[in-house]
């Protein structure tokens, strides 16, 4: 079982990487780039003993307890078999 | 009375503050392994500076899993004292000892400098020996010491008198000018509810000889020691 993690920035949370990145993408001629917002990527491989079940479990807490911190990020799950 | 100086791997501030602990608070003081766990010997721990885990993931985010934090939060429960500086105060938040979050600086930049911070409170066991209102001329040294927290939080901050330090201009005035990162509401420093737990991003312990550009943070770890000396 893989699964992947989007950990983002709460939209109430400024995000000064997200708005350089935006300044060099208008540089690079695209003056239409109306916001970006910079985020982090997981990817995660459980051992193929782990049931389904178990594993959302297991990489639901991973994602809340230590990819993310709550106070200022979400994070998104995605499982594929 | 006994300081304890916890070492993650990547701590880089961990001998000023055992120099200062020894040299100028002239008390014993021990270097704590992260993976050690008995603190029972210790009146005050202080977490200090510099890239535990190379701040992998988000500043002080892994520091928080070591052995040693769970008895930091049970010691800091007991009423013991816990002083978090820079990386240390970032750890302390990512461990939920403290509220809030320390988020890149407004600039990107990785900011090395003199500033000022004024006291707000000496109502805590770090700041008793200083006046309400008194300026520190202090360093940062940091890339992550942007404090944000929600509107919950900071009313509760303020209504509890829990902000201990703001960035302020050098006749103490609170301006945006002065605010060295973007933090909110100027916020350099906060402690937790019961008040035995300070984080504070500036660096005392790099302040405490005139050889060092200032020796305004003295008074920071004299108020420390004389919490402890009068509780014992």
């Amino acid at each position: 079982m893989k699964a992947k993690v989007y950990v983002t920035l709460k939209p109430s949370v400024l995000d000064p990487q997200g708005k350089a990145i935006q300044h060099s993408v208008e540089l690079l001629g695209f003056d239409r780039v109306a916001d970006v917002r910079q985020g982090k990527y997981f990817e995660i491989a459980l051992e193929d003993t782990v049931a389904a079940e178990e594993a959302h479990t297991a990489v639901t807490r991973i994602a809340a307890e230590v990819l993310s911190n709550p106070v200022i990020e979400d994070y998104r799950v995605e499982f594929e078999a | 009375m006994k300081f304890g100086v916890i070492v993650f791997p990547g701590s880089n501030c961990d001998h000023d503050a055992y120099h200062v602990i020894s040299k100028h608070v002239g008390q014993p003081v021990d270097f704590i392994w992260h993976r050690d766990t008995d603190l029972s010997t210790y009146d005050a721990v202080i977490i200090p500076g510099g890239f535990s885990y190379g701040d992998y993931l988000r500043a002080g985010a892994l520091a928080r899993f070591s052995p040693v934090m769970n008895s930091v939060k049970k010691f800091a429960q007991s009423g013991r004292l816990v002083l978090g500086i820079c990386n240390g105060f970032q750890i302390l938040c990512e461990a939920g000892l403290l509220p809030g979050a320390l988020i890149r600086n407004r600039d990107l930049h990785f900011i090395c400098e003199h500033i000022f911070a004024r006291v707000e409170t000496a109502d805590t066991a770090f700041t008793n020996e200083l006046a309400r209102g008194s300026v520190l001329r202090v360093p940062i040294a940091h890339a992550e010491g942007n404090y944000v927290c929600d509107d919950l939080t900071l009313a509760e901050l303020k209504r509890e008198n829990r902000i201990v330090f703001r960035y302020c201009e050098q006749n103490g005035e609170i301006t945006d000018n002065a605010n060295p990162n973007g933090s909110r509401d100027n916020i350099a420093g906060i402690c937790n509810r019961e008040r035995n737990v300070l984080g504070l991003m500036p660096h005392p312990e790099r302040a405490c000889e005139d050889l060092l550009g200032s020796s305004d943070g003295r008074d920071i770890f004299r108020s420390l020691a004389a919490t402890v000396a009068a509780a014992a």
